[in-house]
């Protein structure tokens, strides 16, 4: 049966960061992530937010990226309702919702919903780094470098990546023959239960094929994976130096104060002409590796 | 003679908690370089000895293993899978648990890697295995991208990177469209002819490879009944397992001539010296649409199954189905062919109502029952007798299983079984629809499925069959349909269509030249021996006689 594209999954592509090797890739994702994790200033997240979707765009995997926001939103509301609900902190009260028992007083404050916002704003980012690492980094290479350290658990995970959509699609095959019963799919409890064994046994038995399959190709014997020597190309060195500058950015504003934040016990935001020289220079240092589009095919 | 790379002496192996061995007092050697085909019905033996040849049994399975098999000089009793995966490449049925990588050069990599191979000499294989198989095209492309012939030719890639000394194939071309599998043998042969790969392979389309091979060891019950070159092989399984016999073999015995052919090659010569071949079929006058819009017009006026400029198109992908027009009359039967991709399953989906056309229209005068591809995907209870009515399952001949697990019934009983239901009903279905049923199954299985469906389409239902098996589509179809790309390229009658063709054609067609439309052995030898008797008498494009049930056996 045809299946359409699967936006979710990694596909080489025409675009920088896909030509550079995986090690750098990742430690540009994680250089990202860092600065995201050190910055707490919701200017300095936007605008690590808005160049990480440029830079998707600038990938080709703007579709995937733009699936993965709207994943986002949905998880950003209930954080900042439980920090609202939750957080006992902050000056500003805007609504009272009177003795909650063991809860206390429910006074919901303008910083807690302001704190709460920053932080689903981090996790919005996050999101985004991991989901652009995911679609545009390669995931054999990166879990061959890791095999150099776990061959085992790196082969696992790689497998687990590999048969989520294998999986998928059995109980997909599963639950549309049980459609194609006279009386339609089972219904109730008991049914939903016997179909979900069946997928179980089934998932059990497509395991003990994988696992043959790996016997076979020595698994049982392997090594570490050798060295790969690669001459580092434009893209890997722009990567690199740009991973660098990020990481370098956010430690400098983190330690200069050009992006305070805090929430608690009253909103304080340092904005000023150094906080905007801050998100500029991270959006470019962000996105200036997409510019050179020299040597990127496949 | 050299030393056997693989050598069995007396093994008996018995699976964990079954009661009867698997494999009984089997004595085997393979020479390197042999081209050796393991035949045999299922449940006899070819996968668990295969398995045995690579360690898997026991090391994998468990179970009770007496005697000793050495495989390039290694006691598998010693030696694990792994270690003897440097002298056996393996390939089994489902490409789809073969494919352990992200992309296709990681695949083919991670044998070599992880038999502690350098950098260099991993670059070097895998670009010599892309090569060698001519997937250097797919080395980055993402294995879940990949169609099911592709991915059968990267798991047997991957099975031969580490240039092994024996390859050990399970049913490979089970899963692959007549192009893909055929493409598959000839890959195997050259790489025997070439590089001396040995080459073990079990495989029920023995037509296939037949002609391919040196040696065919046949199984019964466990025990090699056969070890002999393919004419000894035909001989044999003409006298003890008629089951195994080609349709070319059994053209031939049913035309009083002897030898029996390996292939279709052999099979010509030989006729042509008993100047029996008769003349090729001449292609068809009339286009064929022009005749089904003629027969559509004088067909019944209540259709089973229309369909009427159906597409099927993916958002931001491509179109599957691209305005089918597609009438089924009730008790007609039609064979649904084409290569994998081209949109059978998907039509069969359609009319069974589980996808909704993006354009165009589907309409049936009664319920759809769909039996997909994979039988085992319809049980979800314990019992037999939980899964389908006692009626269904009397109509099936299943009520003396009705107490066992599903799970353990025999493949043509689980095929039995799913049929029974999605046919189980207060009223019998208007339309049979299945895909692809009768992968994996031996001939016996599946002459028992034609019969089974042409006795319910003399009641009235019309059958649909998705099929890349040509002779099954002529034991059960008065008509065939060939889609390619989503459209109707080909719709006529069976003899027409499957006379007429390189793939898609029956083995008997093939030799015949698709003369007099004979699609089966029965018609083949009735025209060969019309030919034998009166030569010159003999017109080309003869009507064939009329099918028996005794000839799909």
């Amino acid at each position: 049966m045809g299946m359409g594209p699967r936006p979710l999954f990694y596909r080489r592509l025409r675009s920088p960061l896909h030509a550079t090797r995986a090690g750098v890739g990742v430690l540009w994702a994680l250089s990202l992530s860092a600065a995201v994790l050190l910055l707490y200033h919701p200017l300095a997240l936007l605008a690590l937010l808005c160049a990480v979707l440029c830079a998707g765009v600038g990938a080709g995997v703007g579709r995937g990226l733009a699936r993965s926001m709207r994943a986002a939103a949905f998880l950003a509301l209930p954080i900042v309702l439980v920090n609202v609900l939750v957080s006992r902190q902050g000056l500003t009260v805007f609504a009272r919702l009177g003795d909650l028992g063991p809860f206390g007083q429910g006074d919901l404050t303008v910083e807690a919903l302001a704190y709460g916002a920053v932080i689903a704003l981090k996790v919005t980012v996050l999101l985004a780094v991991t989901t652009l690492a995911s679609l545009a980094v390669d995931p054999d290479e990166t879990l061959r470098i890791l095999r150099r350290l776990s061959f085992r658990s790196a082969l696992t995970a790689s497998l687990a990546t590999r048969m989520v959509p294998v999986l998928g699609a059995d109980a997909q095959r599963l639950a549309e023959a049980q459609r194609t019963r006279p009386r339609g799919a089972p219904r109730g409890a008991r049914a939903r239960l016997a179909v979900l064994t069946a997928i179980i046994s089934g998932s059990l038995d497509r395991a003990l094929d994988v696992a043959a399959t790996l016997e076979v190709r020595g698994f049982a014997t392997a090594r570490r994976a050798p060295r790969r020597p690669r001459p580092w190309s434009r893209h890997d060195i722009a990567f690199l130096a740009s991973a660098a500058a990020i990481l370098a950015l956010a430690i400098l504003a983190r330690v200069s104060g050009a992006a305070s934040f805090t929430a608690y016990p009253e909103l304080r935001a340092h904005v000023g002409p150094a906080t905007v020289a801050l998100c500029v220079a991270l959006g470019v240092a962000v996105i200036l590796p997409f510019a050179d589009r020299r040597g990127i095919d496949p | 003679m050299s030393e056997p790379l693989l050598r069995m002496q007396e093994l008996t192996y018995t699976y964990p908690g079954a009661q009867q061995p698997a494999l009984a007092h089997v004595n085997l050697e393979i020479h390197p370089g042999e081209f050796c085909l393991l035949a045999g019905l299922s449940g006899h033996g070819k996968s668990t000895l295969l398995r045995a040849a690579c360690g898997l049994v026991p090391h994998f399975h468990g179970g009770r293993f007496s005697g000793r098999v050495t495989l390039a000089g290694l006691d598998t009793r010693e030696h694990g899978p792994s270690r003897l995966g440097a002298f056996a490449g393996v390939l089994f049925q489902d490409p789809e648990t073969q494919l352990v990588m992200g992309s296709v050069r990681a695949e083919l990599a991670l044998a070599l890697e992880s038999r502690g191979h350098g950098a260099t000499a991993v670059a070097r294989g895998v670009e010599e295995v892309a090569l060698a198989l001519g997937i250097d095209a797919l080395l980055d492309r993402p294995t879940h991208e990949l169609s099911g012939g592709e991915k059968q030719r990267v798991a047997l890639g991957a099975a031969l990177a580490g240039r092994p000394r024996i390859v050990l194939l399970d049913e490979p071309t089970s899963q692959l469209d007549p192009v893909a599998g055929d493409e598959l043998i000839g890959l195997l042969r050259r790489l025997n002819q070439e590089w001396e790969t040995t080459i073990l392979l079990a495989e029920h389309r023995l037509e296939r490879c037949l002609s391919a091979c040196d040696r065919v060891i046949a199984m019964q019950h466990g025990a090699i009944a056969s070890d002999s070159d393919p004419e000894a092989f035909l001989e044999w399984a003409g006298r003890s397992e008629p089951a195994l016999q080609t349709p070319a073999a059994k053209l031939f015995a049913l035309a009083g001539l002897h030898p029996a052919p390996a292939g279709v090659r052999q099979a010509r010569a030989r006729l042509r010296t008993h100047g029996a071949l008769p003349e090729e079929a001449q292609p068809a006058v009339a286009p064929p649409k022009r005749r089904e819009r003629r027969r559509r017009r004088t067909a019944a006026a209540a259709p089973a199954l229309e369909c009427r400029g159906l597409w099927h198109e993916i958002p931001r992908g491509p179109a599957i189905l691209r305005g089918i027009e597609l009438r089924l009359a009730p008790g007609e039967s039609v064979a649904l062919m084409g290569r994998n991709g081209a949109g059978k399953s998907t039509l069969l989906r359609h009319a069974a109502g589980l996808l909704q056309p993006t354009r165009g229209s589907v309409r049936c005068s009664g319920r759809v029952a769909l039996l997909l591809q994979n039988p085992g995907d319809y049980f979800i209870h314990e019992r037999v007798g939980a899964e389908a009515s006692p009626a269904a399952l009397a109509a099936a001949g299943l009520s003396a299983r009705a107490e066992r697990n599903p799970r353990d019934l025999s493949g043509g009983e689980r095929q039995r079984l799913a049929l029974a239901i999605v046919t189980d009903g207060a009223s019998p279905p208007a339309v049979l629809a299945l895909d692809e049923p009768t992968r994996g199954m031996d001939r016996s299985a599946k002459a028992g499925l034609a019969l089974e469906l042409r006795r319910r389409a003399a009641t009235g239902q019309a059958v649909i069959i998705a099929t890349h098996d040509p002779e099954f589509a002529a034991a059960v179809a008065e008509r065939a349909v060939l889609l390619a790309d989503g459209r109707v390229i080909a719709d006529g009658s069976a003899a027409e269509l499957l006379a007429g063709g390189w793939y898609f054609a029956t083995e008997t067609a093939r030799i015949l030249g698709g003369a007099g439309g004979a699609l089966l052995p029965e018609q083949g030898a009735a025209l060969i021996a019309g030919r034998l008797a009166a030569p010159a008498a003999e017109p080309a494009g003869q009507a064939p006689p009329a099918i028996s049930p005794e000839a799909i056996r």
